[in-house]
């Protein structure tokens, strides 16, 4: 028992040591990319970064040397009218361009490839050039997808070869999830049409939960900001919004177009109910992709505030960074505890209220007396 | 502000990827796991209630046997006892036959008695007549050794006779 602590204390000490190493690399780097300017610590801009996705991987700074992942570009520019591949280094992190396209570095275009002209400045006349590169988060979603496929698919191979036995290995620590899938969220939420959506369910749950827990881990293969990021959980919405439009019976129109137990007055003339049922149809998935969202992305700027404020304070003075490293680093942990939960928590209520949505479209009986 | 305007391109990969991976999942996946979860409870559930089925089976064929014992005693008894009864009516109406047998033999016994009897009697009876005759004859000679007593003898037989 005590060595298990002693391990477990061991691991949390290594965990935020690279927490620690990584955020220190990156304040290194803000220095060398502007010498000249001498720029202060900007704690905004050194959050922002980390939330927003990135063309390359950046791992650590040793000294002048950028330790990072480059990562494939893949861009459709529209001003040469004409598919580009190539590797993210050719930029040499914002410094070069490359084939007419360069890494913007300031401004709202941060981060994004942009159309260059001849003497490298940014052509501000083109339009932006269609990105489909494999960005740090489509690199993430690649590997939470192998990571999906891996677990999942050992564990239905356990099923198939133990069909009588108890649950053990990969299949023990999935069933209780499954189960509590099955049985707390699709089951109540949906009825005896349950079978149909669990699919769909179990898979949006484990992406979110593996995207929400790879997050939380400092150093690759984890760190990206997946769910955090508004375009993933849109998709992810949007999935939501399509099965369940689809899967609308008639009830579930009949309810839009003509609420029961609303009075007639909000309905003629002026269609009151169907404007607002209509919209909150939209509504729905809208808010499920901002909750997850939100919720990720409010995670990591919390965690990262707790270290800018080591950088913050070590700018005034080297000790003020020290001392505010021990609360920063205590504070951090907790948050880091805390998002273990939020990482279960949100990929629970994702999955509920899209059970629940589906639930409302495949309803069957009509219930007036309820309204 | 970029923070919450959707990358076009990771929207495209998420599409695509999640969409790959939903239909292998469900395919390999889900649908094995979720049909050998259930087929398991179902089978769980059969075993449970066949054990179940099994006890109130045995304890049916517990209360059967146990009737059947009874019963069984309970015939048992019955035969005996009728056994008894047959034994009883046997021997009572051995009895009864013995006892009209005795009867039958005591009666015949005593009518071959009496004829026995009668017949010794009559044997008597005729010796009796026989040795009176001879007797008679004897006192008669004896008596009759003279004439004259020889007539008032007769004579007196004779009166005797007609008396007769």
């Amino acid at each position: 028992m005590i060595i298990n602590i002693n391990q477990r204390l061991l691991l949390l000490i290594l965990f935020v040591w690279s927490f620690l190493l990584i955020t220190n690399a990156f304040a290194t780097e803000e220095t060398i990319h502007h010498p000249v300017a001498e720029k202060k610590f900007n704690a905004g801009e050194f959050i922002i970064d980390h939330i927003l996705d990135d063309h390359s991987w950046h791992i650590a700074t040793v000294g002048h040397t950028h330790i990072s992942i480059p990562l494939p570009i893949i861009v459709y520019s529209y001003k040469q009218q004409q598919w580009h591949v190539f590797m993210s280094s050719k930029f040499h992190h914002g410094h070069s361009s490359y084939k007419g396209l360069a890494l913007a570095t300031e401004g709202d275009m941060k981060g994004k490839i942009v159309e260059v002209d001849e003497q490298g400045n940014i052509d501000q006349s083109a339009p932006l050039p269609l990105d489909l590169s494999i960005t740090k988060n489509v690199l993430e979603i690649f590997i939470i997808i192998i990571l999906l496929l891996w677990v999942f698919l050992s564990a239905a191979s356990y099923y198939r070869n133990n069909p009588n036995a108890p649950p053990r290995k990969i299949a023990s620590w999935i069933e209780p999830l499954i189960l509590f899938i099955r049985d707390d969220i699709a089951v109540p939420s949906i009825g005896h049409k349950a079978n149909k959506f669990l699919p769909y369910l179990l898979t949006v749950f484990f992406f979110i939960f593996f995207a929400n827990l790879l997050g939380l881990i400092p150093i690759f293969p984890g760190g990206a900001n997946v769910t955090g990021n508004i375009a993933v959980t849109m998709v992810l919405a949007l999935f939501t919004f399509i099965i369940t439009t689809f899967s609308g019976n008639k009830t579930y129109w009949m309810h839009i177009i003509n609420a029961p137990g609303v009075p007639w007055w909000l309905k003629i003339p002026i269609p009151l109910m169907p404007i607002i049922e209509l919209i909150g149809v939209f509504t729905k998935p809208f808010v499920l992709m901002v909750r997850l969202f939100a919720n990720i992305a409010a995670g990591h700027i919390i965690a990262l505030g707790f270290f800018s404020l080591i950088f913050i304070f070590g700018s005034m003075h080297w000790a003020g960074g020290f001392g505010i490293s021990i609360l920063s680093v205590t504070f951090a942990i907790f948050m880091t505890l805390l998002e273990l939960l939020v990482a279960f928590i949100q990929a629970y209520v994702f999955t509920l209220l899209s059970a629940i949505y589906f639930g409302m479209a495949t309803e069957e009986h009509h219930h007036e007396e309820s309204h | 502000m970029p923070l919450v305007t959707p990358g076009i391109g990771l929207v495209f990969w998420m599409l695509v990827s999640f969409t790959i991976v939903f239909l292998i999942l469900r395919k390999f996946a889900w649908k094995p796991i979720l049909n050998i979860l259930k087929q398991r409870e179902e089978r769980i559930e059969k075993a449970l209630k066949a054990a179940q089925d099994a006890r109130i089976e045995m304890q049916k064929l517990q209360a059967n046997n146990e009737q059947i014992v009874a019963e069984a005693r309970k015939q048992a008894d019955n035969i005996i006892k009728e056994a008894r009864e047959i034994k009883e009516k046997i021997i009572a109406e051995a009895k009864q036959q013995a006892s009209i047998e005795a009867e039958k033999v005591f009666a015949a016994s005593k009518l071959a008695i009496e004829n026995q009897k009668i017949q010794a009697m009559n044997e008597i009876r005729n010796q009796i007549a026989e040795l009176s005759v001879l007797i008679a004859e004897k006192i008669v000679r004896k008596e009759l050794q003279n004439n004259e007593q020889q007539k008032a003898y007769i004579k007196t037989l004779l009166d005797e006779l007609t008396l007769n």
